[in-house]
């Protein structure tokens, strides 16, 4: 087996027992892009003078004997809307060509600092906005196990890096769902923290209530680990939380249930066969070890996706409002006064979707529909909220699909209402800000199925223990699509 | 200028609900678009918004809005400045830099 294969735990194990080195490990995962990235898109570019230096620095210290932790050598790639310092961050938009950040976000410095090597920009919809990798202004990146399809999104390119074995760890950022779900299409584990467990310092801001920026791994297990790094307070962002970190790994493998599990009914009734099967499949498996599958309800889920859209969209017609062509960026060459400069700029260098959105958000913000919009969807967030909250005084989890269908093939039209309810599964979630994971749990024409946990408030760990009891009982973490 | 206002048509209900003045929401938005992109973008929004309408059903007599899903408050910092970043970093990320300074256009005329 490649090194490129080996999950972030097991090389983890071969660094610590110098079987082998972080050069070695940096190599192969080079190697590997040049293989199948061709086929795949999920790099917008690494620099591999970089990838390289980071991993002698690695393989320095730990000759030293001053390894900086477990993940120490091992390779984590950022989606590319999460700064390091001197590299580019495009947001996969013409509008950041060009822009290096001057700056860590504070996970990639959590990451330098856990001795991790921090490397290549990853492929995503422009600005986060769109759940297939297809909205990208630079190229499309495919589904590993079916190149014909999207791999989802909008961090799409970090699930398929991970799921195509370029990188045993990746970072996303989930604003609607967008590591859950691409993780889902991908077959990998994708983990939503809870809103503000993980600084958001850096991350190119799209609806800051809702971000939240977590790991994409091939296993539970290195998707705790991860995020045992990149998780705690930081003064760099007010809205974290200072709350102590616990140990992941080991709150995982210390909760063993048996567990109250619920079953949204507004996520399974109506839901189509693939997402029921997908939660079927898991709820015969926690029944089946003695675990408690118990009905309950979300009354007010089914108006998430009408309130995130009004959410989101007015939270990024204000972040967006700072690419202006003058600051940094893009900067029309038609322009000839400081008002051209902004509508020149951003028409030439927002995408569709973009340029939607901003235009949306502008509409339900402006003086005479911010109450019957803006105001109304912040109460019907706080009513959402409230339904999760009450179902958990009786759960310990809640388990769902992620997504009521599987990845459409790239250039099928597909409507923007069809488009946006794709994430009628996943936006609750951000609205109330809980933790969530996306677990492999099989296939359906040669494609992968994922099932969702969604925990309590800061309750990562019984999340990963749920996901990890599954995933040990079954072999998907060890499925790899064929390049 | 001609003003574009496009009516929601998918209403099966009654008459339209919503009225988009594309060009007051471009400027708003600081995004040129021509003719034909503001025709497209207002049927688009019109159909979103009808789709919002169905948040209108909701009971939300008494309930406070979130902006945040935990909002905490009072984050403050000591009063002190930190490191900033210099005109090295920031001349990478200028669209225009010169002497030190990103050059903007002029907004105030000879005569001000």
């Amino acid at each position: 087996m490649s090194l490129c294969q080996k999950t972030a735990a097991e090389l983890a194990a071969l660094l610590s027992n110098r079987d082998v080195s972080a050069r070695e490990i940096a190599l192969a995962c080079i190697a590997r892009v040049e293989a199948v990235d061709a086929r795949v898109g999920a790099f917008l570019g690494f620099d591999a003078a970089d990838f390289l230096a980071q991993a002698d620095a690695s393989d320095a210290r730990r000759s030293r004997g001053a390894a900086l932790g477990v993940l120490d050598g091992v390779p984590v790639a950022l989606k590319d809307n999460i700064s390091a310092i001197g590299q580019p961050l495009t947001c996969a938009s013409k509008i950041l060509s060009g822009y290096v950040s001057p700056y860590d976000a504070t996970v990639t410095r959590k990451l330098r600092e856990a001795g991790a090597v921090v490397w290549g920009r990853l492929n995503m919809d422009e600005f986060a906005m769109g759940a297939s990798t297809t909205n990208s202004a630079f190229h499309p990146t495919r589904n590993p196990w079916d190149t014909a399809r999207s791999p989802g999104g909008s961090s799409g390119g970090s699930a398929a890096a991970v799921a195509a074995s370029m990188t045993p760890l990746a970072l996303g950022s989930d604003t609607g769902g967008s590591i859950r779900q691409p993780a889902a299409h991908c077959g990998v584990v994708g983990l939503k923290p809870t809103y503000g467990r993980v600084s958001r310092y850096g991350l190119a801001a799209f609806a800051s209530s809702l971000d939240q920026i977590g790991p994409i791994a091939n296993t539970v297990v290195d998707a705790a680990l991860l995020l045992q790094v990149i998780a705690g307070g930081d003064p760099f962002d007010g809205t974290s939380l200072a709350d102590a970190v616990p140990d992941y790994a080991a709150g995982m493998r210390a909760a063993h249930g048996p567990w109250k599990i619920g079953i949204p009914d507004e996520f399974f009734s109506d839901a189509p066969a693939s997402a029921r099967s997908a939660v079927e499949v898991a709820a015969a498996f926690f029944q089946g070890r003695g675990d408690t599958i118990i009905p309950v309800s979300l009354p007010r889920a089914k108006h998430a996706v009408a309130a995130y859209y009004i959410i989101a969209t007015a939270e990024a017609s204000s972040n967006l409002a700072r690419y202006d062509g003058i600051r940094y960026g893009q900067r029309s060459t038609g322009a000839t006064d400081a008002t051209d400069i902004y509508a020149l700029s951003r028409a030439e260098g927002f995408g569709d979707e973009v340029k939607r959105r901003i235009i949306l958000g502008a509409y339900v913000l402006t003086s005479g529909y911010y109450e019957a919009y803006y105001l109304r969807a912040q109460k019907v967030r706080s009513l959402i909220r409230d339904d999760f909250a009450r179902v958990f005084e009786t759960v310990d989890f809640i388990l769902a699909p992620v997504t009521p269908t599987p990845p459409p093939r790239i250039g099928d039209g597909i409507g923007l209402l069809e488009q946006y309810l794709g994430d009628i599964y996943t936006i609750p979630v951000n609205l109330a800000g809980l933790p969530a994971i996306s677990v492999p749990c099989g296939e359906a024409d040669k494609l992968p199925s994922g099932f969702q946990l969604i925990g309590k408030p800061l309750d990562e760990c019984t999340l990963l223990a749920g996901a990890h009891a599954f995933e040990e009982a079954h072999d998907f973490a060890a499925r790899r699509p064929t390049l | 200028m001609t003003s574009t206002t496009v009516s929601s048509k998918t209403n099966k209900e009654g008459p339209a609900r919503t009225d988009i003045n594309i060009d007051h929401l471009t400027k708003l938005a600081r995004i040129a678009l021509s003719d034909e992109e503001k025709l497209r973008f207002a049927g688009e929004l019109c159909l979103i918004l009808d789709y919002f309408e169905q948040l209108k059903s909701v009971d939300v007599s008494g309930v406070e809005p979130s902006a945040h899903p935990f909002p905490v408050f009072n984050v403050l910092r000591d009063d002190a400045a930190g490191p900033m970043l210099g005109a090295d970093a920031l001349r990478l990320i200028a669209p225009v830099f010169r002497d030190d300074c990103v050059v903007v256009p002029r907004i105030v005329d000879d005569e001000g």
